[in-house]
């Protein structure tokens, strides 16, 4: 191994000269401004640590304004965007933390690691708010699976969630696996964690006190990940290979240790303040917790904790080595604090103090080596108002008719091309590859709709789930952006659940195309819109922006995280059908919608058109007769009907319920339209002989429309339309179809 | 009867194993790897996890700490000692069982649950379960590949040490072994995990037999002691 040096550093004059401040992403316009904060040129470590507080993964300074729309606010609502995570009220003293984070530069160049530290993040994110992380969740888009690349980033994304996960031990209990051209050569990796807290213990990051300490606690600082932030704010390149120092590495152990630690130092009441160091590390977390109390922080930089030896001031300052944190205490607490690290043998240094002039001063071998102004660091960035045009692809696909194929009349045949499709296929291939049953509070597996982990000591649950549809938000932000988080809810309520809150996790392309900005604008107005409606507020969130590859943008991919509440745990349903003889009902309109649905584009091999059509006010009546419902003690299980529509969704319900179906539909659509139509707040109940009746009427009196389509039982999947048989398949040969496709493809 | 949770750095089915004693209502304690006093325990859980984070092989460090000399002096006295997952990888570093855990034949971590076979019923932990009962228990690992040498299957067969194969191999497991105990059949380790199968809102109760399984053992034990 080489031993790496660090490089003679630039001056001042000549950043200034040779414009040295643009290589890390500072405009023109930018650095002027910090010049005028500074009174000054800055030198090369406070460049560099403006840098990163000014980059849009710190900064937000391209989505602020659209950030702004969200609703983040609610009765329950205990902490909304700001700090490390949300939080939300479920009763009893107790709260549910929870946010989304992504990872996607550095998994695109090093997929374990990248990968692995995104885990390793959203949880310090959660526990240094003081909670408990009882589950991690996570999304991800790949390319098709097809190439050797797109395969080795899937396996080793995979793993690297699996490896930091099982390690720390916090079971990975849902997510999804979206695979897509689009996603070529920039996956997109989500990582969510969900906390649980009481009221008392909320901490927030803020460095209070003046004059005291302030400590540094977890391992050594390294030169790796240096610019990670503003590696995440540029497109990547044939040169982000190049940059795979600006990728962390992961150290779950460490995790696990500086996780219990810092829950126990919480515990004992003597925390000021706390803040993970995360992007941009040491630079963001002491400026953000000086700005938050209004007050300064001199740093020492001489008693940071080094790995390596000769590290200068800008590569300690930029360094986003993992698994640290940052607290203040009183003077008279430290001997406790310190006590507590001792004994998990977790490294805690005294590295600073706070001050009252508003500065962030790093001294260094007895000299300052920058000081710089907190407010000008964490609130003056620019912010703006990028312009924003109509793409001509959006004003073209409203001419496009989406039912112009030829019918499809081997039903069959399509249902199970669609269940093999990977995106629709089994996900047993990732899920088991994680531990989602370790604190044995799990109690729905990944694969149903949405995962329920259980609150100890009372009856209640919380379901989870992430959720978002980034073709139907390419072919129309705005409702794809609603039905995001619609079907978040959908999910929600069918495990028997009342939505609460989401995290966001904004995934996007280039900013500065105007075409780029107008999806994200619809899609903010669309998201925004279904949050108020459905009573469910944004209370954090991630910006990925410059997701961009060969090809151009991604499709916009705007994940929604969200979390319910199970009032009782008798009340906890799954989409598996349960018993022979049990009535199937749908609940919904089927319409001809075809634009954007997974039937067009496995078997037209196109998306096109506009998405499905989407009225909150008809997506509110439905979850509020299915949440009842269930709640009522009527309903056997539950599914929401997504890709593939009504056949996928009876067909699940069918393997997982290791059960047949008999289905009959009335209709005056084509054959192929009703069966895979992808209209939205459509959900599929099952009722016991008995109670079907009242199940039907309580739905009805909510004014929702609901038919009694069939029955469960036999070994076979029939579908009847208009009184002639459409589909007739075994539902073992299904199973063996939409279980076996992603391991073939990876063998 | 009193039950002794052992914690290392990096343990994470502690809190599992601890939730399981108290579902069957008996007194359990966390207790710290650098302790060196266990003669309160009567039984000795050594939990699943990444002690030491797995580094240099999984249970490698962990046979060091303090508090394994003293595991070691439980088992000598016929104490009762179950190790799970990690917990089982630990005993047979620590040589208090024969063998060792290999990767999983995929290479890859294996989360499931898994139908095993009581082969051996006749132990304090497993005599309440039928001879060749299948009971659902899952699993979590990626080192769970049990490997011994031809010699040590024949004396594992020949005492009666197999305790539960797995109806569906799957990690590559050398005879489909899950769990095996010592001669004496006083210590047991096994990659599945009982503790999590402690009620059906998680899936299987079928693992709860094993602990109280362990409770009647003692009880037993305990009765003919103050007899006699």
């Amino acid at each position: 191994m080489t031993q790496q040096v660090s490089a003679k550093e630039p001056t001042a004059e000549q950043i200034a000269e040779q414009h040295i401040y643009q290589q890390m992403g500072v405009s023109e316009s930018e650095y002027e401004l910090i010049c005028e904060f500074m009174g000054r040129k800055p030198n090369y470590t406070e460049i560099g640590v403006f840098s990163v507080m000014w980059s849009e993964h710190c900064a937000y300074k391209n989505s602020k304004p659209l950030l702004r729309r969200f609703p983040t606010t609610g009765p329950r609502v205990l902490m909304g965007p700001g700090e490390g995570a949300g939080i939300v009220d479920i009763g009893d003293n107790q709260a549910v933390v929870f946010k989304i984070e992504s990872h996607n530069h550095p998994s695109a160049v090093e997929p374990f690691q990248g990968a692995a530290t995104g885990v390793g993040g959203i949880i310090r994110d959660i526990f240094s708010m003081g909670a408990r992380p009882i589950a991690t969740l996570n999304s991800l888009r790949f390319g098709k699976l097809e190439s050797d690349r797109v395969k080795y980033l899937f396996e080793h994304v995979v793993s690297g969630i699996a490896g930091y996960g099982n390690c720390i031990g916090i079971p990975t209990v849902g997510g999804e696996v979206v695979f897509d051209e689009s996603y070529e050569g920039n996956p997109l990796v989500n990582a969510m964690c969900v906390g649980l807290i009481d009221h008392d213990k909320i901490q927030r990051g803020v460095a209070k006190g003046v004059g005291n300490p302030v400590f540094y606690v977890g391992p050594p600082t390294g030169r790796d990940g240096i610019h990670g932030a503003t590696f995440a704010s540029i497109e990547l390149s044939e040169e982000s290979e190049a940059n795979r120092t600006a990728v962390q590495v992961g150290d779950p152990f460490m995790e696990k240790l500086v996780m219990e630690s810092c829950l126990e130092l919480i515990d004992s009441g003597i925390v000021l303040g706390i803040q993970d160091m995360g992007a941009a590390g040491l630079t963001c977390s002491s400026a953000e917790m000086a700005s938050k109390a209004g007050n300064g922080l001199e740093l020492y930089l001489d008693q940071v904790p080094q790995r390596e030896e000769g590290m200068t001031p800008y590569e300690m300052m930029l360094s986003e080595s993992q698994e640290r944190m940052l607290f203040v205490v009183e003077p008279k607490d430290e001997a406790q604090a310190q006590e507590i690290f001792d004994r998990w043998g977790v490294i805690c240094a005294k590295v600073g103090k706070v001050t009252d002039d508003g500065r962030l001063k790093l001294l260094h071998h007895g000299e300052i080596v920058g000081d710089m102004p907190v407010t000008a660091l964490v609130d003056e960035c620019p912010v703006y108002d990028k312009p924003s045009t109509v793409p001509a692809y959006y004003i073209n696909s409203d001419k496009i008719d989406s039912l112009r194929y030829d019918e499809v009349t081997d039903l069959g045949g399509a249902l199970k091309q669609i269940l093999g499709s990977p995106t629709v296929a089994s996900k047993a291939w990732v899920y088991d590859q994680y531990d989602y049953m370790v604190r044995t509070s799990t109690a729905v597996r990944p694969g149903s709709d949405a995962a329920v982990v259980t609150v100890s000591g009372t009856r209640k649950g919380l379901a989870m789930t992430t959720d978002c549809n980034g073709r139907y938000v390419y072919l129309d932000p705005e409702v794809g952006g609603k039905i995001a988080v619609s079907e978040a809810a959908r999910n929600i309520v069918c495990t028997g659940a009342e939505p609460l809150a989401i995290t966001d996790n904004l995934n996007f392309g280039n900013p500065e195309k105007p075409e780029i900005f107008w999806q994200m604008e619809q899609a903010v107005d669309g998201m925004a819109e279904a949050c108020r409606e459905l009573n469910t507020p944004v209370i954090g969130g991630n910006v990925s922006l410059y997701n961009e590859n060969a090809g151009g943008s991604i499709y916009p991919t705007p994940v929604v995280g969200m979390v319910g509440l199970v009032h009782d745990i008798d009340h906890i349903t799954t989409q598996a059908f349960k018993n022979e003889g049990d009535t199937i009902l749908l609940l919904g309109d089927t319409k001809a919608e075809l634009g954007g649905s997974e039937f067009q584009t496995i078997l037209h091999g196109v998306a096109e058109g506009r998405p499905p059509a989407l009225d909150l006010q008809v997506e509110k009546k439905l979850l509020a007769s299915v949440l009842g419902a269930i709640q009522s003690g009527l309903v056997q299980s539950a599914h929401d009907l997504s890709e593939g529509g009504l056949s996928v969704a009876v067909a699940e319900s069918c393997i997982s319920g290791g059960v047949g179906a008999q289905v009959q539909i009335e209709t005056d659509l084509r054959s192929d339209f009703a069966l895979f139509s992808e209209s939205q707040s459509r959900i599929l109940l099952s009722a016991t002989p008995e109670k079907a009746e009242q199940l039907k009427n309580y739905i009805e009196g909510h004014g929702v429309p609901v038919v009694r389509i069939g029955t469960v039982g036999g070994s076979n999947l029939t579908l009847d339309i208009n009184g002639k048989n459409a589909l007739n398949e075994s539902v073992e040969a299904l199973k063996q179809v939409w279980k076996d496709a992603i391991p073939c493809l990876m063998k | 009867m009193k039950f002794a949770v052992l914690v290392f750095p990096g343990s994470n089915c502690d809190i599992d194993c601890y939730k399981a004693v108290e579902e069957i209502g008996e007194s359990v304690d966390y207790v710290w790897h650098t302790a060196t006093d266990l003669s309160a325990y009567d039984c000795i859980l050594v939990p699943g996890g990444f002690s030491y984070g797995d580094y240099l092989r999984c249970g490698a460090i962990s046979r060091f700490a303090p508090v394994m000399a003293e595991v070691a002096k439980a088992a000598e006295q016929g104490k009762f000692i179950l190790g799970i997952c990690n917990g089982f990888q630990i005993l047979t570093e620590a040589g208090l069982l024969p063998g060792a855990l290999r990767r999983n034949e995929s290479m890859k971590f294996r989360c499931h649950d898994t139908v095993l076979k009581v082969v051996n019923n006749d132990t304090p932990f497993t005599r309440e379960y039928g001879k060749n009962e299948e009971v659902i228990i899952p699993i979590a690992h990626g080192e769970g590949n049990y490997y011994c040498d031809e010699e040590t299957l024949e004396t594992l067969k020949r005492n009666n040490q197999i305790v539960f194969t797995y109806g569906d191999n799957p990690n590559g497991s050398i005879a489909d072994i899950a769990g095996i105990c010592n001669e004496r059949g006083n210590v047991i380790g096994m990659m599945p995990h009982p503790e999590r199968a402690v009620n059906t809102l998680f899936g299987s109760e079928d693992g709860k037999r094993m602990f109280t399984s362990i409770l009647k053992s003692w009880r037993d034990s305990h009765d003919t002691a103050s007899i006699s």
